[in-house]
C-alpha cells in the first residue's frame, strides 16, 4: 500500500504519452487538454475537500482572478504573461488568506457560505468593470510566450499541460504521505484529536485553502492563454459547483479519483450533446445515480470492491 | 517536585457549575487517579487541563508555569498528551498513521518540502514508521500494524489512542477511562500497560470506573462529586473516607 500508489502515476504518464498518437483529430486533443486542466484544478480542490474536509463553493472565482490577471495585465499594461500569471496567483493568495483567517476560526457551514459569497463577488466585479474586463462579453487573451518561444499549437499545449498534470499528481501523492498531509487528514478525521497532538488546525486549514486557491488561479491563467479568450462565465457559481461535483463523483480523498472525476465530467456534456435540450436533465440524473450507488465516489468504491484501496 | 498544580479551578456552562473550586497537586512520576460518580466532572476536568475548555476561574501550573486557557496544541508542545473517553480516532487513516500523527510536533511539517519529496523528510518518515510500529507493539497492537483504523475492534482502538499519545513522547499523559467497555481480560492488559507507561517515567493521570484497577495502580486518588473535590489521598485513605463511601453507596453518613 505504501509503494504501489505511485504505480498509478506511471499509468497516467503512459496514457498521456500515447494519447496524441491515438486521438483522431484536434477536437479530441482539445478535449484532452480541457480534461487535464480540470484534473489539475480538481486535484487541488480535493486536497481541500477530500483530505482536509473543508469546502469551497467559490473556486471558480479564484480561476477567474488568474484568468483575468493573464488577460488584463498584458493587454492594458503590457506586462509579461508570466509576470501577470504570478501576479494573479499572488493576489489570489492574499485574498484567500484574508478571507480564510477569520472564517476558519468558526465551525460549521460558514466556510461554504463565505466562499460562495466570495466567488459571486469576484464574478460580479469581473462583469461590472467592463472598461478593464470587457464586461459580460469577455476579452481576448494574448498568446503565452517564454524566452522568445510562443505557445500556439494544440500539440505544444498538450505537452505543457500534460507535464503540469503529472507533476501535480506526483506532488499530491507526496504531500498526502507526509507530516503535513497526515496533519490535514487527521484534522478531518478528528479535529480535537489532531489538536491534542499539537496540530494548529486553523493554520493548516488556511494553508491548504490558500494552496488550492493558488492552484486554481494558476490554472485559470493557463486556461485563459490556451483558450485565448475569457468571459465572466468562467468564474461563475456553476463552474464552482461543477468542480466540486468532479471531486465528489471521482472520489473524495482520492488522487486518482480527482483525475477520473475531471475526465468524466468534462467528457459527459460532449457525449450528451446529441440529446439537444435534455443534456442538463440527463447530466443531473447521472450525478444523482452516482451519489445513490457510489456515495464514496467512483475510484474509492471500485478500489474497495476489488480489494486494493488506494 | 509537582508536575501539575491546580488551584481553585472552576468552569460554568450557563448556570451549570461543572467543576467548582477544585485544587490538587500531582507529583512527578506517579499514577494519579480521578474518580467519582457519572457526571461528577471528571472528563470536564481533563478538558480544562488539556485546553479543550477554558476555565471560568482558577489556575493550572505545569512544572510551575501557568497554562490555564492555553490551546490544546500549545499544551501538546509542552508535553501534555491525552486519550478520550469517546474514541477520537481518525478513521480516514490507517492504524499506524494514527500513531504517526502523534509525532506531529517532532517532524518537519514544511509543505513545499513534502510536495517535492525531499529525501531528508522521507527518511525521517521511514524512521518514524518503524518507531510507530514499535509503539504499536508496546501497546499490544502488533497484529494491527498494517490494518486500517476502521477495521479495528473497540478495545484495539482504545490502545491505538494510547499509542498515539505516547508517540508525542509526553511528560504527562491523561487517560480518560482506558478500560471502559473492555472485558475483564482486556482490562487486566490495560492495567499492565498503564503500569509500563508509568514505569517509563511518564506521569499518568487516570479517570476510571474500574475500582480494582484504580486501587491497584494509583499512588494517589482524587474523588469528585457534583463538580467538587470530595476527598484526596492514597487508596487506603480513600477507601476509608466516610464521604466517599456515602457518595458511592448513597448512604447518609
Amino acid at each position: 500500500m505504501q509503494k504501489n500508489v505511485y504505480i498509478g502515476l506511471y499509468v497516467v504518464v503512459a496514457i498521456l504519452m500515447v494519447l496524441p498518437f491515438v486521438l483522431p483529430n484536434s477536437f479530441y486533443i482539445d478535449l484532452a487538454i480541457r480534461m487535464a486542466i480540470n484534473a489539475v484544478i480538481v486535484l487541488g480542490l480535493n486536497l481541500l475537500i477530500g483530505f482536509a474536509g473543508q469546502i469551497s463553493l467559490g473556486h471558480a472565482g479564484f480561476l477567474g482572478i488568474g484568468a483575468y490577471a493573464s488577460a488584463v495585465l498584458p493587454t492594458h499594461f503590457g506586462w509579461h504573461p508570466l509576470l501577470a500569471m504570478l501576479a494573479g496567483a499572488a493576489a489570489t493568495a492574499v485574498l484567500a488568506t484574508v478571507v480564510a483567517r477569520p472564517i476558519f476560526k468558526l465551525k460549521g457551514n460558514y466556510l461554504a457560505m463565505a466562499t460562495l459569497g466570495l466567488g459571486i463577488i469576484i464574478n460580479i466585479a469581473l462583469r461590472n468593470e467592463s472598461q478593464w474586463t470587457g464586461g459580460p462579453d469577455g476579452m481576448a487573451v494574448p498568446a503565452f510566450s517564454l524566452l522568445g518561444f510562443d505557445l500556439t499549437t494544440d500539440k505544444q499545449w498538450y505537452w505543457v499541460i500534460s507535464f503540469i498534470l503529472v507533476v501535480s499528481v506526483w506532488a499530491s501523492l507526496n504531500l498526502i504521505d507526509s507530516p503535513f498531509g497526515r496533519a490535514l487528514r487527521a484534522l478531518h478525521g478528528s479535529e480535537v484529536a489532531s489538536q491534542v497532538v499539537g496540530v494548529d488546525v486553523v493554520r493548516y486549514k488556511v494553508a491548504i485553502f490558500v494552496m488550492s486557491a493558488v492552484f486554481a488561479s494558476l490554472m485559470g491563467s493557463v486556461t485563459a492563454h490556451y483558450v485565448g479568450f475569457v468571459t465572466p462565465n468562467f468564474a461563475d457559481f456553476f463552474h464552482s459547483i461543477e468542480l466540486v461535483t468532479m471531486v465528489v463523483i471521482g472520489g473524495m480523498a482520492s488522487v486518482y479519483g480527482s483525475l477520473v472525476g475531471a475526465v468524466l465530467l468534462t467528457a459527459l456534456p460532449q457525449a450528451l450533446a446529441t440529446f439537444e435540450g435534455w443534456e442538463t436533465v440527463i447530466f443531473g440524473a447521472i450525478l444523482m445515480l452516482c451519489m445513490i450507488f457510489l456515495p464514496k465516489g467512483l475510484v474509492p468504491t471500485l478500489a474497495a470492491k476489488f480489494g486494493k484501496g488506494e | 517536585m509537582s508536575m501539575l498544580q491546580v488551584r481553585d479551578l472552576s468552569i460554568h456552562f450557563g448556570g451549570v457549575k461543572a467543576v467548582q473550586n477544585v485544587s490538587f497537586n500531582i507529583d512527578s512520576g506517579i499514577v494519579y487517579a480521578v474518580i467519582g460518580p457519572n457526571g461528577a466532572g471528571k472528563t470536564t476536568l481533563f478538558n480544562l487541563i488539556t485546553g479543550v475548555y477554558k476555565p471560568t476561574t482558577g489556575e493550572i501550573r505545569l512544572e510551575g508555569e501557568a497554562i490555564q486557557g492555553h490551546s490544546p496544541n500549545e499544551l501538546a508542545r509542552r508535553g501534555v498528551a491525552r486519550t478520550f473517553q469517546n474514541l477520537q480516532i481518525c478513521m480516514n487513516m490507517s492504524a499506524i498513521e494514527n500513531v504517526m500523527v502523534g509525532a506531529h510536533l517532532r517532524l518537519d511539517r514544511n509543505l513545499v518540502k513534502a510536495a517535492l519529496r525531499f529525501p531528508a523528510l522521507k527518511s525521517a518518515d521511514r524512521a518514524l514508521r518503524e518507531e510507530a510500529a514499535e509503539l504499536m507493539r508496546f501497546v499490544g497492537l502488533e497484529q494491527y500494524i498494517d490494518a486500517r483504523a476502521d477495521a479495528m475492534s473497540y478495545g484495539a482502538l482504545k490502545r491505538l489512542e494510547i499509542g498515539r499519545a505516547l508517540a508525542m513522547q509526553p511528560r504527562l499523559i491523561f487517560l480518560d477511562e482506558p478500560a471502559a467497555g473492555l472485558n475483564p481480560k482486556e482490562t487486566i492488559e490495560i492495567d499492565h500497560l498503564v503500569r509500563k507507561i508509568a514505569d517509563s517515567g511518564v506521569t499518568v493521570v487516570l479517570v476510571e470506573h474500574d475500582m480494582k484497577m484504580v486501587m491497584n495502580l494509583s499512588d494517589r486518588i482524587l474523588v469528585l462529586d457534583y463538580g467538587k473535590k470530595l476527598a484526596e489521598g492514597t487508596g487506603e485513605e480513600i477507601r476509608k473516607n466516610p464521604d466517599v463511601i456515602a457518595a458511592y453507596l448513597g448512604a447518609h453518613a
